[in-house]
């Protein structure tokens, strides 16, 4: 509402900074997401049965590993998303920093635990994967220890906003160790190139060829989409509930919940 | 932007040089320490004392993996092009041991130059394809030789 009335003096802003200004707004950003997330559960169901379906059933085996192979249909989207989440946590907590948005602060930090889960499932699936494929189920090589030190150091975030009582120093503090944290991923990302590593190298590049048949290609494709309309959905419901927590004596919220309970 | 914030802005941005300066000189002072295992030829060019424990890599030269009759122990040779090593072990290898695979056997040298492992892993390469697509490459001549299991 202050935008709206701070604007009179100044140069007409153009509809996409109006947009980020309504974003910031708690009751708006509360309505905007509403109409977005039922969509993206769904978009996510639909992809992930679809992707599952064509990865477990459908896909030839592997000439060397057999059946096995077919937890990377888990493993990798996992992982990408372990990284991506982590990524776009980071730049949230630098422009939580730097501009003090609270729905900035609050959404890098419902990050947070969704990226730590998805580590989780990198490291129990690649687990799983690896006593049959390598003989063991855990090596300390750089690309396994990496990958542990982000469930570390997500575990670290969560940890660090939930110990201070004040919410929004608790961010800030939390969203700095997130930056710092920032210094793992191109370590992840690249270890497989600097060292010698159990794990092998990326099947699938952004530039050039993947060394990954068009067959088994398509499922895991299909799968990385469906795990980012999760992320989506999953981010903003967190996100929605914890702007109700920290609002619950304002106006807003007051008629939120009498709308919903009628 | 604002005074205020762009005094953040610094403050935000000096830390993050700060913590990358730091971890570039930790990344480089262990570089040798992460290495996860040693090819032939690291081993040839900077030999590793016998009885000193460490993990040597490589592919699994073909044609020359030899079982001994009943008992479990196996001879082979770990291969990256150059140099080459004989490796002897006691024990089950992994289903994916095969030649001109990539492996991963922790052991240390005996007084004769052979690696004595206590543990064989197969390291498997970043390539994914159906049996059929497999058959093709073999027949044409283009599997195996390109495999680079040892990095």
């Amino acid at each position: 509402m202050n935008v709206e009335t701070a604007k009179t003096n100044k140069p007409r802003k153009n509809a996409f900074v109006m947009f980020i200004h309504k974003m910031g707004s708690p009751p708006w950003f509360y309505n905007f997401t509403g109409k977005f997330i039922p969509w993206f559960w769904a978009i996510f169901i639909v992809l992930t049965v679809w992707g599952l379906y064509l990865g477990l059933v459908k896909a030839p085996a592997d000439y060397l590993q057999g059946e096995s192979f077919r937890i990377l249909y888990i493993h990798v989207p996992a992982a990408w998303m372990s990284l991506l989440i982590y990524i776009s946590m980071a730049i949230m907590a630098f422009i939580a920093l730097v501009w003090r948005i609270r729905i900035v602060e609050i959404l890098a930090m419902t990050s947070a635990p969704i990226g730590a889960a998805f580590t989780i499932v990198t490291l129990a699936a690649g687990s799983l994967w690896g006593r049959p494929t390598w003989g063991t189920y855990w090596v300390w090589d750089a690309r396994l220890t990496s990958e542990l030190v982000l469930l570390f150091i997500y575990l670290g975030i969560i940890g660090l906003y939930n110990a201070i009582d004040e919410p929004r120093k608790a961010a800030r503090a939390a969203c700095l160790l997130a930056l710092v944290g920032a210094v793992n991923l191109p370590i992840i990302h690249y270890s497989v190139k600097w060292w010698n590593t159990l794990h092998q190298g990326s099947s699938i590049s952004l530039m050039g060829g993947s060394s990954i048949d068009t067959s088994m290609l398509w499922p895991l494709l299909i799968m990385a989409v469906a795990t980012k309309f999760y992320y989506g959905a999953n981010l903003l419901t967190r996100a929605r509930v914890k702007l109700l927590e920290q609002d619950i004596r304002k106006a807003w919220v007051r008629e939120v919940l009498k709308e919903k309970n009628g | 932007m604002t005074p205020t914030r762009k005094r953040r802005l610094i403050a935000v941005l000096l830390i993050l040089a700060g913590v990358g300066v730091a971890s570039t000189i930790a990344f480089y002072s262990l570089q040798e320490n992460l290495l996860y295992f040693q090819s032939p030829s690291e081993l040839a060019q900077q030999p590793i004392p016998p009885g000193r424990q460490f993990r040597l890599g490589g592919l699994v030269k073909p044609g020359s993996v030899e079982r001994q009759g009943q008992s479990l122990t196996t001879h082979f040779v770990v291969t990256d092009g150059p140099e080459e090593v004989t490796v002897e072990y006691v024990g089950t290898l992994p289903d994916l041991f095969r030649e001109g695979q990539g492996v991963i056997a922790r052991g240390a040298l005996d007084d004769s130059g052979r690696f004595a492992a206590t543990e064989v892993l197969a390291k498997h390469d970043e390539n994914y394809m159906p049996p059929e697509v497999a058959d093709a490459l073999e027949e044409s001549g283009h599997l195996m030789t390109e495999g680079k299991g040892g990095g």
